[in-house]
């Protein structure tokens, strides 16, 4: 791994940090589990919980996933349980909705968010739109994970930022962890989503390690978390970029500057609210992501902002940092310098408090 | 009105001299196929006569000419049975036992319709008639096929997924995919494949490299069988075989029915691609009459009785249509329900 990827190694205390989120009882024990292990550990309960729980995928059962997220789950579960299947993305995708149609939770993984493409139409035309097209008499109950993401070296086809493809279609549920707590409390809401869910993970998240409560609990779909409050002004991110984003306001502190830090969690739904109250309060907004700045998600973050009666308390331009408009590159300068960075929020931040209207 | 409610004779009385697939077929089960034929036949005349006179927009596929295959096929399975169909789906519906009126109401786009008027003529689905709806994306329910097979084996129940496909869905990487996935994991699948000779304007002989769909079951190691789908008792033996094999653990088959569709694709078709004659030729092939004909021959019927068959099915679809004519429209304040569930 390039040194890229230990950089965002933040460890976030949810609670603390002021994050909203339900938890199923009191947990007893909260350990240090990485993003990576998070994830294991809500499979895991889930197929414990649940014998229609199911995971999927290419190299997911001996191997252990590409990632090794599933690591020992084909021991613990079986070959029924974790099938390793043929590189066929678009009937996977297909075979999750046909096993979520007739009583099954299927959780599939694709191996890199990049090969989801193969799968659009499964995931866009039937996943989406079945329960709508027959009148609400059926539901597809299925969890697709994406690791996606830049900052690993693997070029244009293996380091992409999808999700907001996703977050445009109807029926369709998108979240996005950024911590290893949420990363197990998403996904298990996710399992019990009676709707399409597709949790995109990031690569560079699964090393990074952080408390997670043993028992299980829900981080619910749609609400975003403040990670860390603030009055000057309002940093939204998405999953890496959220960790990105508080490295930032450490240092926005040390100039004088309080952030605050949205963590959005959900694409779709949206929890504009978090964000509207957070901008009365700031009065300016940074929408940070990976994706494709160019009609990305913090295109209709602003609009949205900018729509309502929110629009009214600002003091300046909306500013949005997100992915270049070039595919990601190998060399990793230019692969930094294709999506935003640390520096890059600091510095977008420092203009930002700049521009007082 | 309701198709489930037909009756059915119990009693074989299969006649001397008559061909195997056709013996093997008591006479209650051949009203009931010839019944279900007619209502097919009767429904699309009817949705396109209402299309004709703008009671109903959009558009619509019609299986006109290939109800022996729908029949045919599903005659084998349970009611509780899976079944995934296309965009050419309605002889599927009806056959799998559908209400032809709430069809006809979803075809009207009324709330009281099977889809509450969202998904119209190309997304009809009877979920609790194991009808897991019509499709239209081409190809697009093999991959499903291969879920409702895995849930059926997961949860060890003696249920079997048929899912329907044509030739045009052959060429598709979802094809290959899905017969592979079956075939490894032993899924309990039978994948029908109506060839009906044209994939919208592409003749199947322009688009294939092999003269058979069913040549392609070898290259994933199941059965594969192409018959005369518009001969209703060959259909239903073929079936049945594939769908004993997949009952019993014995895992997927494809079955190919040769048949053609009387109509254009859709109603933008003015049948630049093919003759008069073919579509003569083919006429003369017409399912419908080709069974009436067997069974008078074999006296098992008399044309009265198949007269009277005829008749009441066209009674069944003009109450279904006055049902539909007279159903509520949906409410427009309703719009986003249903695109999540609760």
């Amino acid at each position: 791994m390039p040194p890229e990827a230990e950089a965002p190694g933040v460890t976030i205390d949810n609670a603390a940090a002021g994050g909203r989120h339900v938890r199923d009882g009191a947990p007893d024990a909260v350990r240090t589990l990485s993003y990576a292990e998070a994830i294991r550990e809500a499979l895991a309960q889930a197929m414990e919980a649940d014998p229609r729980v199911f995971l999927f995928g290419e190299d997911v059962g001996i191997y252990g996933g590409a990632f090794g997220v599933s690591g020992d789950l084909f021991k613990r579960f079986g070959g029924e349980r974790v099938v390793d299947t043929p590189i066929s993305e678009l009937s996977l995708a297909g075979a999750a909705v046909g096993a979520a149609l007739t009583g099954m939770k299927p959780v599939l993984e694709i191996q890199f968010s990049d090969f989801v493409t193969l799968a659009m139409e499964q995931i866009v035309n039937q996943a989406a739109k079945i329960r709508f097209m027959f009148g609400g008499r059926a539901r597809v109950p299925m969890v697709v994970r994406l690791p996606g993401g830049s900052g690993t070296g693997a070029a244009a086809q293996h380091s992409q930022s999808l999700e907001a493809w996703f977050a445009h279609v109807p029926g369709l549920k998108v979240v996005q962890p950024s911590t290893p707590h949420d990363a197990k409390g998403l996904l298990l809401a996710a399992i019990d989503d009676p709707n399409p869910v597709l949790v995109f993970e990031h690569k560079l998240l699964y090393k990074t390690k952080g408390p997670v409560p043993a028992a299980p609990y829900r981080v619910p779909i749609g609400v975003a978390a403040v990670r860390r409050e603030g009055r000057d002004v309002t940093i939204v991110g998405t999953s890496v970029m959220s960790q990105r984003a508080l490295a930032a306001a450490k240092r926005l502190e040390a100039a004088g500057v309080d952030a605050e830090v949205v963590d959005l969690r959900s694409l779709r739904p949206l929890d504009i609210a978090t964000i509207a109250e957070s901008v009365r309060k700031t009065h300016r907004l940074l929408v940070v992501y990976e994706g494709v700045k160019t009609m990305g998600i913090g295109a209709e973050i602003a609009a949205r902002i900018a729509e309502g009666d929110t629009f009214h308390a600002l003091r300046a331009p909306i500013v949005r940092l997100g992915g270049a408009d070039a595919p990601i590159p190998y060399n990793p300068v230019l692969e930094k310098a294709a999506v935003p960075q640390e520096d890059d929020i600091f510095a977008a931040a420092m203009r930002l408090i700049g521009t007082r209207a | 009105m309701d198709a489930r409610t037909l009756s059915v004779d119990p009693q074989p009385v299969a006649q001397a001299g008559e061909r195997p697939e056709l013996a093997a077929l008591d006479t209650g089960t051949l009203r009931a196929a010839l019944t279900r034929m007619h209502l097919i036949r009767r429904f699309e005349e009817t949705a396109e006569a209402s299309y004709m006179r703008g009671l109903i927009h959009g558009t619509m596929h019609l299986s006109i000419g290939q109800e022996a295959s729908a029949v045919g096929s599903i005659l084998p399975l349970r009611r509780d049975d899976y079944i995934l169909s296309t965009h050419r789906g309605h002889g599927h519906c009806i056959a799998k036992g559908a209400d032809p009126a709430l069809m006809l109401a979803e075809f009207f786009g009324k709330e009281n319709g099977y889809c509450r008027g969202r998904g119209g003529s190309m997304h009809i689905a009877d979920i609790e008639g194991g009808n897991l709806g019509a499709n239209g994306i081409v190809g697009g329910g093999l991959p499903i096929a291969v879920g409702v097979g895995m849930s059926i084996k997961m949860q060890k129940q003696d249920r079997v997924c048929m899912v329907f496909f044509g030739d045009g869905a052959a060429n598709e990487g979802a094809f290959h995919e899905s017969l592979n996935m079956a075939s490894i994991w032993t899924l309990p699948i039978v994948f029908v494949c109506e060839n009906n000779k044209y994939a919208m304007s592409m003749d199947v002989a322009l688009a294939m490299a092999v003269p058979n769909v069913a040549d392609r079951a070898s290259a994933y190691a199941m059965p594969g069988v192409t018959i005369d789908g518009n001969d209703l008792p060959a259909v239903v033996a073929a079936a049945r075989t594939a769908a004993d094999r997949a009952r019993s653990g014995g895992g997927p088959s494809l079955v190919e029915c040769r048949t053609y569709r009387l109509r254009g694709h859709s109603k933008s078709d003015r049948n630049l691609y093919r003759t008069k004659d073919e579509i003569d030729a083919w006429r003369r092939r017409d399912p419908i009459a080709r069974l009436t004909a067997e069974l008078v021959a074999a006296r098992r019927f008399t044309p009265d009785e198949c007269s009277a068959i005829t008749e009441r099915a066209q009674a069944t679809i003009d109450a279904a249509l006055e049902f539909a004519k007279s159903s509520p429209d949906p409410d427009p304040a309703e719009l986003t329900r249903d695109v999540y569930a609760a």
